[in-house]
């Protein structure tokens, strides 16, 4: 494995961990503010709560590491994507900015009122979508070379049918993971009532969340042929992708095994993240930039790859004792322990 | 928008930024450790009143935690959105710190989650102290690892330029570079300092406010005490900062002190005006910066005189450094009248008015925080990477960096004005009394 492969496979991994805990934090978000305007909040607020309180600044890491990391190992990101970024990227900052100040004044400050709680919720939806146009800038087409640098056309990307399909999967993906992951949540809880809640939600959205996903395959081929043939060349893991999302909706269908189905549910994203990881390779922005002509000098990368895996020995257990105690603590689960400061 | 103007507004807003960011950001690296104390102190001395102490100071360290979280995020993703030129050197040069910062604050992140939702799971105090470790450990070396790329900017190593082309580079020299060591203590130990005279402005403020309760004054004492040793340390650690400056940016040093000539023998110039090329009404301290420099009365400290006027800062900082130096000396003298009168018993550290100044100290603390970056900053003008890349070929050239200010300014005042009415609220709701109450009431409830 060449050292460009390996740093950008350390940024994979922070970046699905981030789609994943950031998926699982925004749609909770969100349930939480539709359950609030639909008068089901006694059903749901409380598990939400619950999962989402001691782990949120946790899933903002993900992030951070992730555009600090590309920096790190790709430097000429920075250039490329700092340049064309700043209007999307800073609209998803101040977004981000709201759900830290919904923590810090309502769950910690103790701010109680609906409008924020539907704030809260909605920015759930917009950052997920506001970020998911960096994966399609890096589709090329977009951004057009001038002589001051790299320019976003942003008549182009409003108008583009593939800019709005990335969109709607990043939505409906974001739903579907975090009812998966709440349905399970709730049933360790035993709230019997929220399981049956969630699941309606987990099994509404799988159906978009797939049709989507295989919609932008289609986009793709008109907008970049050259990478839609590559996605054909890994079909494969498209076809396992699909067996494990029919496991997980045939789990919930038949209500077993919510964990399992959970489970396969990280299965179906994992195996569609590598095949468009690998379908993507080498391009990190079509194409001007490729991780062979981006990449850092070797000093640099060899001693990012030694912190990454000394900062993993500390962090895993680190990680794995916070998930004992709050995600799989039967006792701060089910709500019989508080303990807060 | 032209090339100037996004120039302009990107400094504005990345000055913006920081100087809200670090209000945060020093509260978050020295509240931890102040916690860590006043629990240990409550355990040893087996007084509720300290963990009690420790407990509420969690509560409102959190609130400060979450909106640091986000202006430490914006700050993170600025630097690329800014100043793309920079960064893309900087990635090439200084990422393995940058990357270091993240896991340490994720280290943070995780165990302040444990710390702060398992405060009655241990029968033993001391296993929940332990948790805390962590958290403080995380979060001092956060300002470690972000100083030491600021100390990079300023004395950047680890590298060759060879035609334009990076060559040579080492991460580890570029980290441990000259200014590191005197930076990065500084820092560290004025979020300290800061940290301890804000808490004992809380508890002075308690103390004005009616309430007599031993608790605040057991939280003021403490405070004072290690405000006064982390002050006594930021004076012995300036005097490095100096030494260093003297070595390895003497045009820093001069125009911060106003050295316009080199001479020996130099004084230090506090204060004063600058008219016509003259420094009037100025306060002198005769061989001064001699000694601040180089620990030598008689030795001869550059001026402004040796270097080209494009690569000089501009001449205003020398006001950052008096305020800077100001606050920090009446820290200092503050705290040990306030110290040394607790022992011995004077009055007038019991009076309105001395109460009033330790209410002032916290605020003056931040204020000298603030000086002390944008004389830093400001200081390492016009250079971005002192020597290397001028901060005008760093911004970025995009259009609307402008709207990008007015948007992040309506943010951070959001933030800084929510921040602030939710800790009032929080703490005017539940006053201690209140809580010790409630909890001798649970305990009697247990009891029976």
């Amino acid at each position: 494995m060449t050292l460009e492969v390996l740093g950008i496979t350390v940024l994979g991994v922070f970046l699905f961990g981030y789609i994943i805990v950031a998926s699982i934090d925004f749609g909770a978000g969100f349930f939480n503010a539709f359950s609030t305007v639909t008068g089901k909040e006694h059903i749901l607020t409380k598990v939400i709560q619950r999962y989402l309180s001691p782990v949120w600044e946790v899933t903002n890491v993900f992030l951070v590491f992730f555009f600090v990391g590309i920096v790190g190992f790709f430097p000429k990101t920075a250039y490329y994507y700092g340049s064309t970024l700043l209007v999307p990227a800073s609209i998803a900052i101040i977004l981000l900015a709201i759900r830290g100040a919904y923590y810090a004044f309502t769950i910690y400050g103790g701010l109680k009122h609906k409008r924020y709680t539907i704030l809260y919720g909605l920015t759930g939806l917009f950052i997920p979508a506001s970020l998911s146009i960096v994966l399609t800038i890096s589709e090329g087409g977009f951004v057009t070379m001038m002589d001051s640098g790299p320019v976003l056309d942003y008549w182009t990307l409003f108008t583009s049918p593939l800019s709005w399909s990335i969109v709607v999967l990043s939505l409906t993906s974001v739903l579907y993971i975090s009812a998966v992951f709440l349905t399970w949540y709730a049933q360790k809880a035993k709230d019997r009532a929220a399981v049956s809640l969630l699941r309606k939600y987990a099994l509404v959205w799988a159906v978009p969340a797939i049709i989507t996903a295989a919609g932008i395959i289609v986009e793709m081929k008109g907008h970049n042929p050259e990478h839609y043939q590559r996605l054909v060349d890994v079909w494969w893991l498209f076809a396992l992708s699909v067996i494990f999302f029919a496991g997980t909706v045939f789990l919930l269908w038949k209500r077993l095994a919510y964990g399992f189905a959970f489970w396969l549910l990280i299965g179906q994203f994992t195996s569609a993240f590598l095949a468009y990881g690998i379908s993507h390779y080498p391009y990190l922005m079509y194409p001007y930039l490729t991780i062979y002509d981006s990449f850092t000098n070797k000093a640099m990368a060899t001693a990012l790859v030694i912190a990454f895996i000394a900062g993993l020995c500390l962090l895993l257990p680190s990680l794995y004792l916070l998930l004992r105690l709050f995600l799989f603590n039967k006792a701060y689960v089910q709500g019989d322990r508080n303990d807060h400061a | 928008m032209g090339n100037e103007d996004a120039l302009f507004f990107s400094r504005v807003l990345t000055e913006l930024t920081l100087s809200f960011h670090i209000i945060y950001a020093t509260i978050g690296v020295g509240i931890p450790l102040m916690i860590m104390i006043a629990q240990w102190v409550g355990i040893k001395k087996n007084d509720e009143h300290y963990i009690l102490l420790a407990r509420r100071w969690t509560r409102g360290f959190v609130i400060t935690v979450a909106v640091g979280v986000v202006t430490g995020t914006a700050i993170g993703l600025q630097l690329s959105l800014l100043w793309p030129n920079f960064m893309e050197l900087a990635g090439n040069t200084i990422a393995l710190p940058l990357f270091m910062e993240t896991f340490a604050f994720f280290f943070e992140a995780i165990f302040l989650g444990i710390y702060l939702y398992t405060w009655d799971r241990f029968e033993n105090q001391k296993k929940h102290l332990l948790l805390l470790i962590p958290v403080a450990l995380g979060a001092s070396f956060s300002a470690v690892f972000i100083t030491i790329v600021n100390a990079f900017m300023n004395a950047p190593r680890g590298f060759d330029l060879v035609n334009g082309q990076l060559v040579n580079v080492s991460p580890l020299l570029a980290m441990f570079n000259p200014a590191m060591p005197s930076k990065v203590a500084h820092v560290v130990v004025t979020a300290y300092m800061t940290s301890a005279f804000v808490l004992a402005s809380i508890g002075a403020y308690r103390l004005l406010k009616g309430s007599n309760h031993v608790y605040h004054k057991k939280a003021l004492f403490l405070t004072m005490k290690l405000g006064l040793i982390f002050s006594i340390a930021t004076v012995v650690l300036g005097d490095f900062s100096g030494k260093y400056l003297a070595k390895y940016q003497p045009e820093k040093l001069a125009a911060a002190e106003w050295h316009l000539e080199t001479e020996k023998g130099a004084p230090l110039i506090l204060y004063g005006v600058l008219a016509d090329g003259e420094v009037k009404y100025a306060l002198k301290i005769p061989f001064g910066l001699s000694i601040l420099s180089h620990s030598n009365p008689n030795a001869e400290v550059i001026g402004l005189d040796q270097f080209n006027e494009a690569d000089t800062p501009p001449l205003y900082i020398h006001y950052m450094f008096d305020l800077m130096v100001t606050i920090g000396m009446w820290m200092v003298l503050l705290s040990f009248v306030y110290v040394v009168g607790t022992w011995r018993q004077w009055q007038f550290i019991f009076s309105k008015w001395f109460r009033w100044l330790m209410v002032l100290g916290g605020p003056l603390s931040i204020i000298a925080i603030e000086a002390g970056w944008w004389l830093d900053e400001v200081g390492r003008q016009p250079w971005v990477l002192r020597g290397i890349m001028r901060t005008k070929d760093a911004a970025t050239a995009s259009g609307h960096v402008d709207t990008m200010l007015w948007l992040f300014a309506g943010l951070y005042l959001i933030l800084g004005i929510g921040s602030v009415f939710i800790l009032w609220r929080m703490f005017r709701r539940n006053p201690v009394e209140q809580e010790l109450a409630d909890r001798a009431g649970e305990k009697a409830g247990v009891a029976k």
